[in-house]
């Protein structure tokens, strides 16, 4: 399978989904041409709905249409999905535990030009605090259809993180993709990478370079951050004495947050949160940006190595 | 005709006792914007709008989302004496173990629609209802009732925007427009006016009405029913505290529940004794 953008597996699932379920209605906030809801709105122009550009309408409009016994998809890029629409996700969404699925786009530094102003690090900490909240981030393509899928059967809001750039393909057709399951990628001993989004693919490629020095890393894939998979976290604490977390996110409150507070309440364990480390993106190319920001296999690498010094 | 305008009376001021009972009992709770909307909503409740207290689901209902949702004890008591919920559950108004929370919460309140309160927010759900009600062919009617201090909040620019931009003509808007919010009148803090205007602009078809004259009431939501192809906004204008002589159009009031001295003269404005009995 060749390697596409997340938001280029949404699009396409979103189009399929439309055709099995009338229920199923789009919000897009002028951006559906980047966030790829464009493809279910030329198959079903009556259910899509272009909200302009007032992000805290669309959601909340989102939550009437769930309220009326829709299933609203709400996209445009993360920054305005949570952070413009924050209280309404919280108030109209969250609270009430409307049925509405906030699939964000263009998360995290890649991407790319347009800068930090439109880079959003801290959603998956923002998201992750509201109650009622599900939160997915898919590492690929394949993952992305099935996550969209799992989202729209689900009763409750469901905010799924997805990316700009193309990304390695990780899954085929034969994964089973469950929401609050993560998923073992590769054995090892010593310790164990946990990521998400598409830095499992660089955690997988940290893990081949640590076995040609002889070191035997674990490599987990989280795509649920939020109800996290507890039990594997525990076990590879347990197994292997150290963790690595990576992700393309503010290292307070994502995926290394909540891994740390998993460990801290149940099995306290050396861990080396590897992600943006409390500052904003910046322009220029998403590859070079992931290495600015340390988010390369080689800086997986050298975190790993601290953490062993650890256990 | 006349009879139903006098029922209609009598009813709303039958559900402001309710509220000044409901609000000394709580000890907490907005008083001042809960008697301002009451003749809004008994319209509603027991003239125009669908609904069966029996089936708070039922899909052939009219909704009504309460924007203003601070204004929580009117709906609710207009809710218990329709039998959505025993009126014994109003004792419990913004207690721990009642399901009356301080803001309107569809989770546990039969007849409650979306969660509502922080303001701003009721229209845009009352879109996406009205959005979704016509995909699905059904005649039933969304009503959204906001504060004019409300009006300050973008997004409810945003929904009216939107409401046109879709010729939403199933759904109604309400300005209960009373002049005032907590820190003062609203042409002070932050102008609304003209509001009529601004609706108008938007796009929707605007009514203005005595607020508290059931009759035009009646009329006026009659009158939005058979406007096509654009959204309706009726603009409301009341008085705070109606009602109330001593609460009427004082900020004071916005928060604050009748104290025991307060009670016997409120309920005497009203036409009621202290003891429950008819005056």
């Amino acid at each position: 399978m060749s390697s596409i953008a997340t938001r280029d597996a949404y699009g396409e699932v979103l189009a399929e989904l439309g055709a099995e379920n009338e229920n199923i209605v789009v919000l897009d906030a002028d951006l559906s041409g980047s966030t790829k809801t464009s493809g279910f709105a030329k198959k079903f122009p009556e259910r899509f709905f272009n909200m302009g550009i007032a992000e805290a309408n669309m959601i909340g409009t989102a939550a009437g249409l769930a309220a009326a016994g829709k299933i609203p998809f709400a996209s445009t890029f993360a920054i305005f999905a949570v952070g413009r629409a924050w209280e309404q996700v919280r108030q109209s969404v969250a609270y009430p535990k409307a049925n509405v699925k906030i699939v964000a786009t263009h998360s995290g530094i890649t991407v790319g030009e347009d800068g930090g102003s439109h880079q959003a690090i801290e959603d998956i900490a923002i998201m992750r605090a509201v109650p009622n909240m599900t939160v997915i981030v898919p590492a690929d393509g394949m993952e992305t259809k099935l996550a969209v899928r799992a989202a729209a059967a689900y009763n409750g809001p469901v905010y799924v993180r997805l990316g700009r750039n193309k990304v390695p393909t990780i899954f085929d057709e034969n994964y089973q993709f469950v929401i609050g399951k993560g998923v073992q990628l590769r054995a090892g001993s010593d310790l164990t990478f946990i990521g998400t989004g598409l830095m499992t693919a660089q955690a997988l490629a940290a893990a081949e370079k640590l076995s040609e020095a002889g070191i035997s890393a674990r490599v987990i894939h989280m795509p649920t951050i939020k109800p996290i998979d507890e039990e594997i976290i525990i076990a590879a604490a347990r197994e292997t004495g150290a963790i690595v977390t990576a992700e393309e996110h503010s290292v307070i409150g994502g995926l290394g947050g909540a891994v740390s507070e998993v460990l801290c309440d149940r099995f306290p364990a050396p861990v080396k949160k590897v992600g943006l480390n409390d500052r904003f993106g910046l322009s220029g190319k998403s590859d070079e940006l992931l290495k600015y920001f340390g988010l390369m296999p080689e800086d997986l690498v050298a975190a790993a190595k601290e953490v062993l010094q650890r256990k | 005709m006349n009879a139903k305008i006098e029922e209609l009376k009598e009813k709303a001021r039958r559900l402001r006792i309710d509220i000044v009972r409901t609000l000394h009992h709580s000890k907490s709770g907005h008083t001042g914007g809960s008697l301002s909307v009451i003749d809004i909503l008994t319209v509603l409740y027991y003239y125009k709008m669908s609904h069966n207290p029996k089936d708070p689901k039922w899909a052939g209902r009219d909704r009504l989302v309460l924007s203003k949702g601070h204004a929580a004890p009117a709906q609710y008591v207009a809710l218990a004496d329709c039998g959505y919920f025993p009126k014994e559950d109003l004792k419990m108004l913004r207690q721990l173990g009642g399901h009356l929370q301080g803001h309107p919460d569809s989770k546990g309140t039969p007849g409650i629609e979306v969660c509502t309160g922080s303001l701003g927010q009721g229209l845009s759900m009352a879109v996406g209802m009205a959005l979704a009600l016509r995909l699905d062919s059904s005649s039933s009617r969304v009503y959204a009732v906001l504060g004019d201090g409300e009006l300050q909040e973008g997004q409810v620019w945003e929904a009216a925007m939107a409401s046109a931009h879709y010729r939403l003509d199933n759904l109604c808007i309400i300005i209960d427009a009373n002049g005032l919010q907590i820190d003062g009148e609203v042409a002070k803090v932050m102008g609304v006016e003209p509001i009529t205007g601004k609706f108008d602009s938007f796009g929707c078809h605007v009514i203005e009405v005595d607020g508290h004259d059931v009759e035009a009431l009646v009329k006026a939501f009659d009158d939005a029913e058979r406007i096509k192809g654009k959204p309706v906004a009726i603009v409301a204008r009341t008085v705070k505290g109606k009602g109330v002589s001593f609460f009427e159009n004082k900020a004071s009031y916005h928060g604050v529940t009748p104290s025991d001295e307060e009670l016997p003269k409120a309920l005497e404005c009203l036409g009621e004794s202290c003891d429950g009995g008819e005056k």
